[in-house]
């Protein structure tokens, strides 16, 4: 996954909330390897039903949308389907958790922003903006500067690059001392044979 | 004395091996399912190169993807046919039990879990489906992960969560009849919202809860991510012992009996704190239907579709829009009498025996007006229900008896909805699309999708029985 800094790029916004992952990508392409790339069902429905669809024609590297952001299942795929077509960061008042957590183990920036807030930038998209991971500041296209907040570990993970088995492999001596307090401490959790 | 708890706190504190100064923490995994979607998780432990930690505790369903007919002959679809084909290799590779195609415990993942009891009180457990919510019915931390995590439950057995907030909603008093889990909590969603929950684990308390038989438990949990909850949970009690007792994988003689011992300690403490609190009176809860493209849209099968033009909010006045041009309904109509064009009795959410006998009933004698599919839980689930002569109630009245598994909920095994049909179901999304292309679905009980399917029209079962 590509470390994450800066970014500068073109944004456009969804003017919509609780968009499920069900829209992100629709089922029936979940079948496909990833090595092809996803970039291709990404809104793959909704571009051809709706003509005037805000991606249709255009590309962007950072989304502006409404609340509840990538609600419903679970698919990771959503998350390949928006970081192959480009995407690198999604902005909106709220999101589903799955999604959030996805998003954040493949490199997707994921920044929560007070639905005022992302309104108003909505408002002025599509445009050019800048993020700034490290100084967490949003530059709207119209120059005012917008701080966000956001979790020290997923920041971290995001900079770094992180490889989260690899750290918790690290605690091996951790987990291995938890799995013997707990053999005594809840026998009946082991599956019956 | 320590502090009181809440039961998440009490399943969460168990499961900690360590936190962070980030105040993220190693969670312990008891129970991980997998099913044919899981194969990008497979894909990044294998080009890793690690081993499974714990195969013991992994079980690998085929359920999304199974065919509903013609389950002796080989799968047409080649795409599907190298699903189910990866699952077994995975499977089979790494030492999982799998349930596959032809086992007798097959069924979908969510039904499967409790059915053999490997679903227990105070455990957690994950699967790549979000759905997976559903099994803190029984007093689990139970929730869905994405294909990432999947493979680091797979390549460590833990994982790392920050601590969600906790929200209790509690629904006191007695359920009218015809009421039944799927309107509790399609009522809860119509209050709440679709992410209302965000952020939070909820805790279902209260009478009408605590009245509830397991299934109609678990359909209440199963809908917990539709109110975007991390997961929802139910106070383990007698009901829920009973109900364990005997299953395959759950604890035997003197095990049940200190299992039995540990999980009465489980439920919240007298005077725990939740972050926040939502109260519903169950004898307002009406047969409860949707008239969007979200679960928040529910709303009593007795009320009118919305308008848009009586929203004072923009926003939301365009959502409603929105909503009501891609499902075709007119603003100010009854819901109540609006045609459908097909019936889906099934899914994680209401397949399971009782959902079964609720829609057996409405239909016993009648017959089906619109096509229909009728898809147990499971293979235990459809045999209890043929034992009890309820295939024949279904086929008598016109509706196809699949084998079972996803099926018609999500459509990955061919049975789609046609664009621009509208499908009552008892599944758990009405998402643009989620039955197929262009399709319109209403979510509501097994009952009512029963009465919907003898009129032919979105119906108030109570009128019918
Ligand atoms: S029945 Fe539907 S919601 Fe449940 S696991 Fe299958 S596809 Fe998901």
């Amino acid at each position: 996954m590509t470390p994450f800094t800066t970014l500068t790029g073109p944004a456009i916004g969804l003017d919509r909330a609780n968009i499920d992952t069900d829209q992100i990508i629709p089922a029936r392409f979940l079948r496909k390897p990833r090595s092809a790339g996803y970039q291709n069902f990404l809104f793959h429905d909704l571009r051809r039903e709706e003509a005037d669809f805000p991606l249709n024609g255009a590309t962007a590297a950072i989304l502006v949308a409404d609340s509840n952001f990538g609600c419903g299942s679970s698919r990771e795929g959503a998350v390949y389907a928006l970081v192959d077509a480009g995407i690198r960061c999604v902005i909106a008042p709220s999101f589903g958790d799955i999604f959030a957590g996805n998003a954040g183990k493949n490199g997707l920036l994921t920044i929560v922003l007070p639905a005022p807030l992302a309104a108003a930038l909505r408002a002025q998209l599509p445009a050019e903006m800048t993020i700034d991971l490290p100084g967490q500041h949003l530059h709207f296209p119209d120059g005012t500067v917008h701080s966000f907040d956001m979790d020290p570990f997923r920041k971290r993970c995001l900079i770094e690059g992180l490889d989260d088995i690899g750290l918790t492999l690290a605690h091996a001596a951790e987990i291995a001392a938890f799995q013997e307090r707990d053999r005594t401490a809840r026998p009946w959790a082991a599956p019956s044979p | 004395m320590s502090e009181p708890r809440t039961l998440f706190d009490k399943v969460w504190d168990a499961h900690a091996i360590l936190t962070r100064e980030d105040g993220t923490t190693l969670l312990w995994i008891d129970r991980h399912f997998v099913h044919e979607g899981s194969f990008h998780g497979f894909g990044m432990l294998d080009h890793a190169g690690r081993p499974l930690a714990r195969p013991d505790l992994t079980t690998a369903v085929a359920d999304h993807y199974v065919p509903s007919r013609d389950r002796d002959q080989p799968i047409r679809d080649p795409e599907v046919a190298n699903m189910m084909q990866m699952l077994r290799t995975n499977a089979t590779r790494h030492g999982i039990d799998l349930l596959d195609l032809d086992d007798p415990r097959q069924g979908i993942v969510h039904v499967v879990g409790p059915e053999q009891g490997l679903t227990l009180p105070g455990l957690t457990m994950v699967c790549g489906d979000s759905h997976t919510s559903t099994h803190g019915a029984f007093g689990a931390l139970a929730f869905g992960i994405g294909a990432s995590e999947v493979s680091h439950v797979l390549a460590t057995q833990t994982l790392w969560q920050r601590r969600p907030k906790t929200l209790r909603i509690t629904v006191d008093g007695t359920l009218s009849p015809h009421v039944a889990g799927k309107d509790v909590i399609l009522a809860i969603i119509g209050r709440i919202g679709a992410g209302g929950a965000v952020g939070h684990v909820i805790e279902y308390a209260g009478s009408a809860i605590r009245g509830l038989e397991m299934e109609g438990r678990l359909t209440v949990c199963n809908m917990s991510i539709e109110a975007g909850a991390r997961a929802g949970m139910i106070a383990p009690d007698d009901t829920t012992f009973a109900w364990v007792e005997g299953r395959a994988r759950a604890p035997k003689g003197d095990a049940f009996a200190a299992a039995v011992a540990a999980w009465r300690r489980l439920p919240s403490d007298e005077g725990a704190r939740f972050d926040r609190e939502v109260t519903l009176n169950a004898a307002d809860i009406a047969p409860t239907v949707t008239w969007g493209t979200s679960p928040e849209t529910a709303l009593p099968v007795t009320a009118l579709v919305p308008d848009p033009a009586a929203e004072p909010d923009a926003a939301r006045r365009t959502r409603i829009r929105e909503q009501l041009d891609y499902i075709g309904l007119e603003p100010g109509r009854p819901l109540e009498g609006t045609p459908i064009d097909r019936v889906f009795i099934g899914s994680c959410t209401n397949a399971r025996l009782p959902d079964l006998r609720a829609a057996a009933a409405v239909l016993r004698g009648r017959r089906a007006v619109v096509p229909g599919l009728v898809v147990a839980g499971s293979v235990p689930v459809k045999l209890a229900a043929e034992a009890e002569g309820l295939d024949r109630v279904f086929r008598d009245a016109g509706l196809r008896w699949g084998e079972p598994g996803c099926s018609m909920c999500v459509g990955m095994n061919g049975d789609l909805v046609a664009p621009g049909e509208r499908c009552a179901a008892t599944s758990n999304r009405n998402f643009q699309g989620r039955q197929g292309p262009g399709s319109r679905t209403h979510l509501m009980s097994p009952a009512m999708a029963a009465a919907a399917a003898v009129r032919g029209a979105i119906t108030d079962v109570r009128n019918l029985a």
